[in-house]
C-alpha cells in the first residue's frame, strides 16, 4: 500500500469510528433534555432519575465523540494536504463555523448541565442541555455542509491564476441540494440511534430491576416512539436522497444497485444477489419491478442510466467541463482512467444500510407490543433484541457513510479533483505509523469506553434525588 | 488594515487564547503529580479529586479554542493550515495521541472506584499536561523560527528538524508557563491547604519559568523580532515578575491575571515577530509563506469576519457566564467522600 491508500484507509477506520458517538451524541442528548424538561413540568420523580442515568451515559459517550472529532479537523491538513490547499477557501468556512458556532455552544453547556445540579436556577439548568442539543445539531449542519460540497461542489469557480478553488457563493454552499437532503437524512438517523439506544435499554432493564420496572417501561417506550418517528423521517429523507443522488451523481446510484446497462424505464431494485457484482455474469437475483426507477427518478417509467454507459459518457463530460473552467486535466484524471467506484462495496453497503436502519423500527413496533398496557412479562429473546437495537443503527450509520464515501470515489471532489491528487506528500512509514497508532488506540478506547458504558447501563439509575440549591460549604451535586 | 491582516491577528488571538486558557488546565493536571499528593492513596485521592473539580466545568471549553484556531487557519489560510500540519505530522500525531488520553482522562477517572484505575488515569492527565504544552510550545516556536520550506511551499523536512535547541526551549518553557499559571489558578479557586502548597510552588518555581521565558523572547526577537515584538516580551515578561508580587502579597487573582497576560503576550510576541510570514521558510527566505499567499478570497474571509465578530464575542461571553458560575473558591468539604459510582441501586419503593 502507498501513502494514499494508507491516507484513505485511516480517514475511513477514523471517521466510521467516530461517527459511532456522534449519532448517541445527537440523539440522546435531545432524549435526556426531554426527560430532564418531562421532570420539571410534571415533578415525576421517575423523568429526574431517567435524564441523571442517560445523562450519564451521555457524558461517558461524549468523551469520545469530542477527541475523535479533533482527528478529523486535524487530518485534512495532515493526510491531505493538497485538498486543503485547493478546496480550503471553500471548505476550512464551514469547520471554522462549527467550531465557532456549535463546539464551544456544546462543551460550555455540557459542562454547565453537569456541574450545575444546585448551583443554576432549574430552568436555565434544563435550557443548558437543549443548548447542548442545539449545537449537535447546529455542528452536523455545518460538517454535512462540507461534505455536500465534495458530493456535489456548487458556489465555486476555479481561478486558473491561483490555481485552486475559491468561493463565489457561500449561501449556495449552505443550501446545496445534496445538503438540505442529507442534513434531514443524517439528523433522522441520528435520533434512530437515540431513540434504540433508549429503547434497548430500558427493555433490557426492565426484566433486570423489577422494582423500577414502570420506570424502564416508560423509558423504552419514548425511546421506541422516537425510534419509529426518526425511521420514517430517515425513510422519506433517505428517498429524497436517492432521487437527488440519481440527478447529481448518477454513478453512484448505479453502483449502488450494480446496474449495469442503462433501463429506459422502470429499472428494477435488486434486493438480493447472488454472485459476481460484475456485470459479466448471469446471476441469482431477487428483484421488485421498476422500483429502482421509483427510487431515483419518481416515476416507475423514469430513466436510470447503468455503469457501462455512465463509463463512456462521463470522461468526456468531465473532462470538458474541467477545460472549461481553466482546470489543469491532471485533477480529474483518475490513476489508471478508473472512473467507477468499488461496486460489490457500494451494492452491499448501501443494502446494509437500509436493512439494519429498518430493523430496528421492527424491534420498536414490538416493543410497543410487547410494553403495551396490562402486560407484564416480556419474553426472553425480546431482551436479546433489545440489546442488539442499538448497534442497528450504528451499523447502519456506518454504511452509510461507507457507501456515500466510497460510491463517490475515484472523486475527492466530485468530478472536481480525484483523491489521488488530494492526499499529501508524506512518506508511506510516516502515514502508517498514524494509521497504526490510531487503529490500536481507538481499539483499546472502545473496549474501555464499552465496558464502562455497560457497567453503568447494568447498575440502572440512581434512587431519586431532588435537586436543592447547594449552599457554599455543602459537598457539590458533581464533582470529580 | 487589509482583511488577510486581520485574519493573522484573529488566528493570533485564537492560538493566545487557547495557551491562556488551557494552559491552566494544563498547569493543575501537572500539579497533580506535585501537589496532589498524600500519604496514602485516599488522600492523594481527595487532593487531586479537588484540583480537577476547579477545572472540571472549563477544560473543555478551553480545548475548543484550539479547534476554532485550527479550523480558523484552515478557512483563513488554506495554505498555512495545510503546510503545518503536514508538515509537523508526527509532532501532530502525538498531540493528538497525548490530548485523546488526557480528555479520556478527565472524563472516565472518576467513574470507577478503582486504585489502578485511577492511577492509569492519572498518569495520562499528568502525561498529557506535560507533553501537550510542550509539543504546543515547539510548534509555534518552530512558526517563529523557520523550517524548510521548498520552492513549491512544500515542508522538507523531518520530525527531528522540528526539534531544534530554540524550539525545544520554546516548548519547555511553555510547559513552565503552565505550570506557573495552573498553580495560580489553584490558589484562586481553592481554600486551605492546596492553595497553600499552589502557592508555595508558584513561589518557587515562578523565578525558573521567568528566566525561561526571558531567555525565548531575547533569542525569538534576536532571531526575527520588531519593535512591536520586542515591546510585546518586554510586558510578558512584567507581567509575569509582578504576578510573583501579587502572589506574595496574597493578591490570587491579580497573581493569575500576570501569568494570564505573561502567556498571551509571548503568543502576541511570536505572531508580531513573524508577521508578515506565516511560516518562514530556512531553506532559502523566498520560500517563506506570506499572509498574503496563504489566504484565502477577499470572500471567504469576509465571510468569516461576519461571523467571527457576531459569534465569538457571543461565545466569549457565555464562556465568561460558566467562568463566574463557577467562581466561588473550592474547599475539601465541598468534594463529596469518595464513593463506588457503580455501587448497586438500592431497592427503590415503587414510584
Amino acid at each position: 500500500m502507498d501513502a494514499l491508500d494508507l491516507a484513505r484507509w485511516q480517514f475511513a477506520i477514523t471517521t466510521v469510528y467516530h461517527f459511532l458517538f456522534v449519532p448517541i451524541t445527537i440523539g440522546l442528548s435531545a432524549i435526556v433534555a426531554g426527560f430532564h424538561t418531562w421532570y420539571l413540568r410534571t415533578r415525576t420523580p421517575e423523568m429526574l432519575r431517567l435524564a441523571k442515568f442517560f445523562g450519564k451515559l451521555f457524558t461517558i459517550n461524549f468523551a469520545l465523540g469530542l477527541v475523535t472529532g479533533i482527528v478529523q479537523e486535524f487530518q485534512f491538513g495532515m493526510n491531505w494536504s493538497e485538498y486543503s490547499k485547493f478546496v480550503g477557501d471553500i471548505f476550512g468556512a464551514p469547520l471554522a463555523f462549527e467550531a465557532l458556532l456549535a463546539f464551544f455552544l456544546e462543551s460550555t453547556f455540557l459542562g454547565l448541565w453537569l456541574f450545575g445540579w444546585g448551583r443554576l436556577p432549574e430552568k436555565v439548568h434544563v435550557a443548558c442541555i437543549w443548548i447542548v442539543h442545539i449545537g449537535t445539531v447546529l455542528s452536523a449542519y455545518f460538517i454535512l455542509a462540507a461534505n455536500s460540497f465534495m458530493q456535489h461542489p456548487v458556489g465555486w469557480r476555479y481561478n486558473p491564476q491561483s490555481g485552486r478553488a475559491e468561493l463565489t457563493d457561500f449561501v449556495a454552499v449552505l443550501t446545496n441540494k445534496v445538503q438540505l437532503v442529507a442534513f434531514p437524512h443524517v439528523l433522522a438517523s441520528a435520533y434512530l440511534v437515540g431513540g434504540s439506544v433508549v429503547l434497548g435499554i430500558g427493555l433490557w432493564l426492565m426484566r433486570k430491576h423489577q422494582q423500577d420496572r414502570g420506570m424502564y417501561r416508560k423509558a423504552a417506550r419514548v425511546g421506541a416512539v422516537v425510534t419509529l418517528v426518526a425511521g420514517l423521517g430517515v425513510a422519506i429523507s433517505g428517498d429524497s436522497q436517492g432521487k437527488v443522488m440519481t440527478e447529481v451523481q448518477p454513478m453512484k446510484m448505479a453502483a449502488a444497485e450494480a446496474l449495469y446497462t442503462t433501463r429506459d424505464s422502470c429499472a428494477e431494485f435488486s434486493i438480493f444477489t447472488v454472485g459476481s457484482l460484475n456485470g459479466e455474469k448471469e446471476r441469482y437475483a431477487i428483484t421488485v419491478p421498476c422500483l429502482l426507477s421509483f427510487l431515483g427518478t419518481g416515476s416507475f417509467q423514469g430513466k436510470v442510466e447503468g455503469i457501462n454507459d455512465l463509463k463512456r459518457e462521463l470522461p468526456a463530460q468531465i473532462t470538458q467541463e474541467a477545460q472549461a473552467r481553466q482546470e489543469p486535466l491532471r485533477y480529474v484524471q483518475p490513476p489508471d482512467a478508473v472512473f467507477t467506484p468499488n461496486i460489490p462495496l457500494a451494492y452491499w453497503s448501501f443494502r446494509l444500510m437500509i436493512g439494519v436502519g429498518m430493523a430496528s423500527c421492527a424491534v420498536a413496533v414490538l416493543a410497543l407490543w410487547f410494553t403495551r398496557k396490562r402486560r407484564d412479562t416480556i419474553p426472553r429473546w425480546m431482551v436479546w433484541a433489545a440489546i442488539a437495537t442499538p448497534f442497528l443503527p450504528l451499523l447502519g450509520n456506518s454504511f452509510g457513510w461507507i457507501f456515500t464515501e466510497t460510491g463517490r470515489q475515484p472523486w475527492l471532489v466530485y468530478g472536481v479533483m480525484t483523491t489521488a491528487t488530494g492526499v499529501s506528500g508524506n512518506s508511506a512509514g510516516a502515514v502508517i505509523t498514524s494509521m497504526v497508532v490510531f487503529t490500536l488506540l481507538y481499539a483499546a478506547l472502545a473496549v474501555v469506553e464499552v465496558k464502562l458504558f455497560l457497567d453503568y447501563t447494568r447498575r440502572g439509575a440512581d434512587p431519586y434525588h431532588p435537586t436543592k440549591q447547594t449552599a457554599e460549604d455543602e459537598p457539590l451535586a458533581f464533582s470529580y | 488594515m487589509s482583511l488577510e491582516t486581520l485574519w493573522f491577528i484573529a488566528i493570533a488571538i485564537l492560538w493566545a487564547g487557547y495557551l491562556v486558557l488551557e494552559g491552566f488546565d494544563f498547569g493543575v493536571g501537572m500539579l497533580l503529580a506535585i501537589i496532589g499528593r498524600g500519604e496514602t492513596e485516599a488522600e492523594t485521592n481527595d487532593k487531586r479529586r479537588l484540583m480537577l473539580t476547579t477545572i472540571g466545568p472549563f477544560w473543555d471549553g478551553n480545548e475548543v479554542w484550539l479547534i476554532t484556531a485550527a479550523g480558523a487557519m484552515f478557512a483563513a489560510f488554506p495554505a498555512w493550515y495545510a503546510t503545518m500540519f503536514s508538515g509537523f505530522y508526527l509532532a501532530m500525531l502525538v498531540l493528538l495521541v497525548v490530548l485523546i488520553l488526557r480528555n479520556m482522562g478527565l472524563e472516565y477517572r472518576y467513574k470507577r472506584d478503582s486504585a489502578q484505575w485511577r492511577a492509569r488515569w492519572d498518569a495520562a492527565i499528568i502525561g498529557g499536561s506535560l507533553l501537550a504544552p510542550l509539543l504546543v510550545g515547539i510548534a509555534l516556536t518552530n512558526l517563529v523560527h523557520g523550517v524548510p520550506i521548498n520552492a513549491q511551499g512544500d515542508f522538507t523536512g523531518n520530525f527531528f528538524s522540528l526539534l531544534g535547541p530554540m524550539s525545544i526551549l520554546g516548548g519547555i518553557t511553555f510547559v513552565a508557563l503552565s505550570l506557573t499559571h495552573g498553580a495560580f489558578f489553584l490558589a484562586l479557586k481553592t481554600t486551605g491547604e492546596i492553595r497553600e502548597a499552589a502557592r508555595k510552588f508558584a513561589g518557587r518555581f515562578g523565578p525558573v519559568a521567568w528566566v525561561l521565558l526571558a531567555a525565548l523572547l531575547i533569542w525569538a526577537n534576536v532571531h526575527t523580532g520588531t519593535v512591536w515584538s520586542w515591546a510585546a516580551s518586554v510586558v510578558a515578561l512584567l507581567a509575569l515578575g509582578s504576578s510573583a508580587l501579587a502572589d506574595r502579597a496574597g493578591r490570587d487573582g491579580w497573581a493569575f491575571l500576570g501569568t494570564f497576560f505573561a502567556i498571551g503576550l509571548t503568543a502576541a510576541t511570536y505572531f508580531l515577530a513573524v508577521y508578515p510570514d506565516v511560516m518562514p521558510s530556512t531553506t532559502n527566505s523566498a520560500y517563506s509563506l506570506s499572509v498574503h499567499e496563504a489566504a484565502s478570497t477577499h470572500l471567504t474571509l469576509q465571510i468569516m469576519t461576519g461571523a467571527a465578530v457576531v459569534f465569538l464575542p457571543i461565545a466569549i461571553l457565555y464562556s465568561a457566564w460558566n467562568y463566574w458560575v463557577f467562581r466561588k473558591r473550592l474547599s475539601p468539604a465541598n468534594i463529596e467522600p469518595q464513593g463506588d459510582p457503580l455501587a448497586p441501586v438500592e431497592a427503590q419503593p415503587h414510584a
